[in-house]
């Protein structure tokens, strides 16, 4: 993929239109619309904070947990929806693929950046919800968008990875719900990763070297407190504490040549 | 690559794998790892195919259903990749697999205009200036604004269409799933196909109808298991084409290369004559049934150009009410003489009612020539036949 192909008028063109058409009907037929957008993870957010900060107890030490939960829960959901999409839009779009030429890759660009702004959304909503609840933002915010732009890649990198592997085996998608489902209890979303360290300060270091944990706890301590532990807060040795983002650089690299490498019998194999 | 070259197919070949198990997954594919094999077999599907496409040319693609010509299209579509050999295309070319690629339900008319020329590759300003266009020819500005879903098929249909007819492009690659729907909309098709030739455009046309190819291609392949079995002028293709269908045994019985203007076959006898005045065209058939035929029959005919083109179609079931009597039928058809000047040739048919049983199929069965209207006489062709007009039916042509 040679940037003067991802920037080709054709296909910005191309980009732009199935964004704006998926982005029309993410909603399509409820009531509410796009206000479940933000309905949604509140909502979730709603059931994680009475079960674990209510009635478990959870982050009592920490400030404002409950704004670091909110961030935590809209982030995996993007993390979430854009791998999930990501990685079936080559599949959800094959009557596209195998009927016309254009670059594959738009197809699973699009349903990340969609997701994307559903997280721009989600994200208003986490700066309101943090402001009624007193957090004082300092100069690090302007550090977010690096860190949003490092959740991106790495999205985007498993999303071009494993769409390539989808078309190929359905079994993928099982698998990758399956995964999801132990990362998410492995990544302090709905628990502070104090409580791991209070368990096994090892296994809490190891935790911190997975890129979503890492860019999760590095958005609570720009955003809302600089209590949250970092990975390079933990870790002294800064040959392992880039390990987070040599993955993310990895994901990215590996799922662009796989799916440059790949994509042009996607038409045939779908 | 020559200028006047609008596409060049070198020595393309293209196989896909069949998988040969029943399921397709990674437990499958551990299987096969284990036990050595490959999953799948590999399918030519074409081989060693080169030709060049002319600026302006009308090409035809024609074979059997599974001969390849589909991979073909999605070849030079570039929706495919071949395996071996290059193609080279000339131009921004368009192709229409399918009407209304990326039509959504829930998108309105117009979101989906923009939709579907955005993945034909045309740019948002580029789709506004045809837009208005498009409408009109699809004749919807009312329901432009409305979801697709609660248009009729037809009219979903019409506005399909109508993109692909106002997307210019250099190269017009056209399936022949373009020509379905009613006949109303066959014969929308048919004068766009007509205007595209008129306008020298460059087409790419993959079909199973012989009367579109002669009718509109000037070259045209025939595909036939994976390879070209004959190319050239469309005519000629288009008979190759026909003979395919005819089997060996049965081309004796029923097939028959005339000329003379008699046809013979083990059903039916028949006699051919056609002379011309300056006004007009007489044609006298006579039809004696050699057994028993179905008693509603019918004769056709159609004289085609010697570059292919057909210039006219008669049968006797649309022109004549009730059914002929083939003991014998004589039928007279007078037509008027507008034909442009050149060598015209006679198809002549007997069938069944619905076409599915032939009891002659004769390519040739005469010729004649038009002759500039200057120096009209006889054309030196036929033989002027002497018989006055005694036929059973004698229907005037408008």
């Amino acid at each position: 993929m040679k940037i003067s192909n991802i920037l080709s008028r054709k296909g910005r063109i191309l980009l732009q239109e199935l964004v704006k058409t998926d982005f029309k009907l993410r909603y399509q037929g409820s009531f509410l619309g796009h206000l479940w957008s933000i309905l949604k993870p509140l909502m979730l957010f709603a059931i994680m904070y009475v079960v674990f900060v209510k009635f478990l107890k959870f982050g009592g030490d920490i400030p404002h947990f409950a704004v670091a939960l909110l961030l935590g829960n809209v982030l995996w959901g993007f993390f979430s929806e854009a791998t999930g999409f990501g990685m079936q839009a080559i599949v959800t779009r094959g009557d596209l693929l195998r009927k016309i030429n254009f670059p594959k890759y738009i197809v699973v660009v699009s349903a990340t950046i969609n997701a994307l702004i559903n997280l721009a959304i989600n994200l208003v909503v986490v700066l309101i919800f943090a402001a009624f609840n007193g957090v004082q933002f300092t100069w690090l915010v302007l550090l977010a968008p690096l860190l949003i732009l490092e959740l991106y890649a790495l999205s985007l990198g498993i999303a071009l990875l494993f769409s390539g592997f989808y078309v190929k085996f359905r079994d993928v998608a099982p698998l990758w719900e399956i995964f999801m489902q132990g990362l998410f209890y492995a990544t302090p979303i709905f628990y502070p990763i104090t409580m791991i360290a209070a368990f096994s300060p090892m296994i809490e270091k190891i935790m911190m070297l997975s890129p979503i944990a890492q860019i999760i706890q590095d958005l609570r301590f720009v955003l809302i407190s600089q209590e949250n532990a970092t990975t390079w807060g933990l870790i002294d040795n800064f040959w392992i504490a880039i390990i987070p983002l040599v993955l993310v650089v990895g994901f990215l690299v590996a799922g662009s040549l796989y799916f440059k490498k790949h994509s042009s019998k996607f038409a045939e194999i779908l | 690559m020559k200028d006047n070259i609008a596409i060049k197919v070198s020595s393309v070949s293209k196989s896909f794998r069949l998988p040969t198990e029943q399921s397709s997954g990674i437990k499958q594919a551990i299987i096969n790892a284990f036990k050595g094999i490959k999953g799948y077999r590999e399918q030519k599907v074409l081989r060693d195919i080169s030709f060049e496409v002319e600026r302006g040319d009308f090409f035809g693609i024609v074979g059997r259903n599974g001969s390849g010509k589909s991979t073909l299209l999605k070849l030079i579509s570039q929706i495919y990749e071949p395996e071996e050999g290059k193609i080279e295309v000339n131009g921004s070319l368009v192709p229409f697999i399918e009407l209304g690629v990326g039509f959504n339900p829930e998108l309105t008319g117009r979101e989906n205009v923009y939709m579907n020329g955005a993945l034909l590759g045309f740019a948002k300003d580029e789709i506004s200036a045809m837009y208005d266009e498009i409408v009109e020819f699809a004749e919807l500005s009312e329901f432009m604004d409305q979801k697709l879903k609660n248009y009729s098929s037809g009219m979903q249909v019409r506005l399909a269409f109508s993109v692909a007819i106002k997307a210019q492009g250099d190269i017009l690659v056209l399936d022949e799933v373009l020509a379905v729907g009613d006949e109303a909309f066959q014969k929308k098709c048919y004068r766009y196909f007509a205007k595209l030739k008129k306008e020298k455009k460059t087409v790419i046309l993959v079909t199973h109808s012989m009367d579109s190819v002669q009718q509109f291609c000037n070259n045209a392949i025939l595909v036939e298991d994976g390879e070209i079995a004959f190319s050239g002028n469309s005519a000629k293709v288009a008979q190759r084409y026909r003979e395919l269908f005819m089997p060996t045994e049965l081309m004796q019985k029923q097939y028959k290369k005339g000329n003379d203007g008699l046809v013979e076959t083990d059903f039916v006898k028949a006699k051919v004559d056609l002379k011309q005045t300056r006004e007009k065209i007489l044609v006298d058939i006579e039809v004696q049934e050699k057994i028993k035929l179905d008693e509603d029959a019918i004769i056709g005919f159609c004289l085609d150009r010697d570059n292919g083109e057909r210039v006219y179609r008669w049968s006797s079931d649309e022109t004549i009410e009730g059914n002929l009597s083939f003991n014998p039928a004589r039928v007279s058809v007078e037509i008027d003489n507008i034909f442009p000047e050149g060598v015209f040739s006679m198809f002549f048919v007997v069938k069944s009612r619905d076409r599915a049983k032939d009891y002659a199929v004769v390519n040739d069965v005469l010729q004649f020539e038009i002759m500039p209207r200057s120096d009209c006489r006889w054309g030196s062709f036929w033989k002027p036949a002497e018989k006055t007009m005694t036929s059973s039916v004698v229907k005037k042509m408008k």
